[in-house]
């Protein structure tokens, strides 16, 4: 029992040292942003697991944790990556080819959904 | 609860009471009476204006698709994050970003909020705003084409199938 609740943690960890990780090396962000919000929520439910298999009668509020986190953390992810958004703030582009065919398209896509949005 | 007046008032109070028995831990008669009067005093305040429950489906087929729902949303979280972690230990890192848009056929604000929220915890993509049925999107690794549908295939459409089971 001991060991799985170890090994759980560890991989929670782990996650959420990648996490951490992607903040620093990703280029732009958005990039972070997503970087940031999934790496810790799933490191944060192994943590929560880890600790369920350690402590067997916290389970039920373990769960309703899990539960909170899962649904605030994209929620507060998109908040912030729509105020940046908003702000206007300009993304990274790679030089590989494929953005800048895309790029007329997507900056069209961005320019209809602005004007949907202040309209 | 056929009455469609007092069903918002039954929600309500049975997720109150859920959460306080999973909050409270004990099935002692004192504890259950107060989560009764508290969830019940809950209920009556605010159910009027929870208008974000309206959109849920209660059938006992219901139950088991957000069971199965749950189940498939864990498992594109688990491949979500590998993914991400080959990208960030991948020494030049491997993205193609773009914005994009995808369009969402689910009728209630629950419905979308669950689908935005699904979007943002799955393999490369961060929903970043909701604009009527349009889902804004940031995609980690953009393929070459670019249009709705394919996005929406893509990105949207295996939430939706098990979202459907129990939300308009």
């Amino acid at each position: 029992m001991r060991l799985i609740a170890d090994l759980f943690l560890l991989t929670g960890a782990m996650f959420i040292f990648l996490g951490a990780l992607g903040l620093i090396r990703m280029p732009d962000v958005y990039n972070r942003i997503q970087a940031g919000t999934k790496a810790v929520t799933l490191g944060a439910m192994g943590i929560l697991t880890g600790i369920g298999f350690m402590y067997p009668q916290w389970w039920y509020k373990l769960v309703v944790i899990m539960g909170f986190i899962l649904l605030t953390s994209p929620v507060s992810s998109s908040a912030i990556a729509r105020a940046f958004y908003i702000a206007g703030v300009k993304r990274w582009h790679s030089s590989n080819d494929a953005t800048q065919k895309n790029k007329n398209t997507s900056k069209a896509q961005e320019k209809t959904a602005l004007q949907k949005e202040t309209s | 609860m056929n009455d469609t007046s007092s069903r918002p008032y039954f929600l309500t109070f049975a997720i109150c009471f859920l959460l306080w028995l999973l909050l409270s831990g004990s099935f002692k008669t004192d504890d259950l009476i107060a989560g009764v009067i508290v969830s019940g005093a809950v209920s009556i305040m605010t159910a009027r204006r929870l208008s974000i429950l309206n959109g849920l489906i209660i059938t006992p087929g219901s139950f088991i698709s957000l069971l199965r729902y749950l189940w498939y949303f864990l498992v594109e979280l688990i491949k979500a994050n590998f993914d991400l972690a080959g990208r960030i230990l991948s020494r030049k890192i491997p993205i193609t970003p773009a914005i994009v848009e995808v369009q969402t056929s689910m009728q209630s604000e629950l419905g979308r909020l669950l689908l935005a929220n699904s979007i943002t915890l799955t393999p490369g993509t961060l929903s970043v705003d909701i604009v009527e049925d349009r889902i804004l999107v940031h995609w980690i690794d953009c393929p070459d084409r670019l249009d709705l549908e394919y996005n929406t295939t893509r990105i949207a459409k295996g939430f939706e199938r098990h979202l459907k089971g129990f939300l308009k």
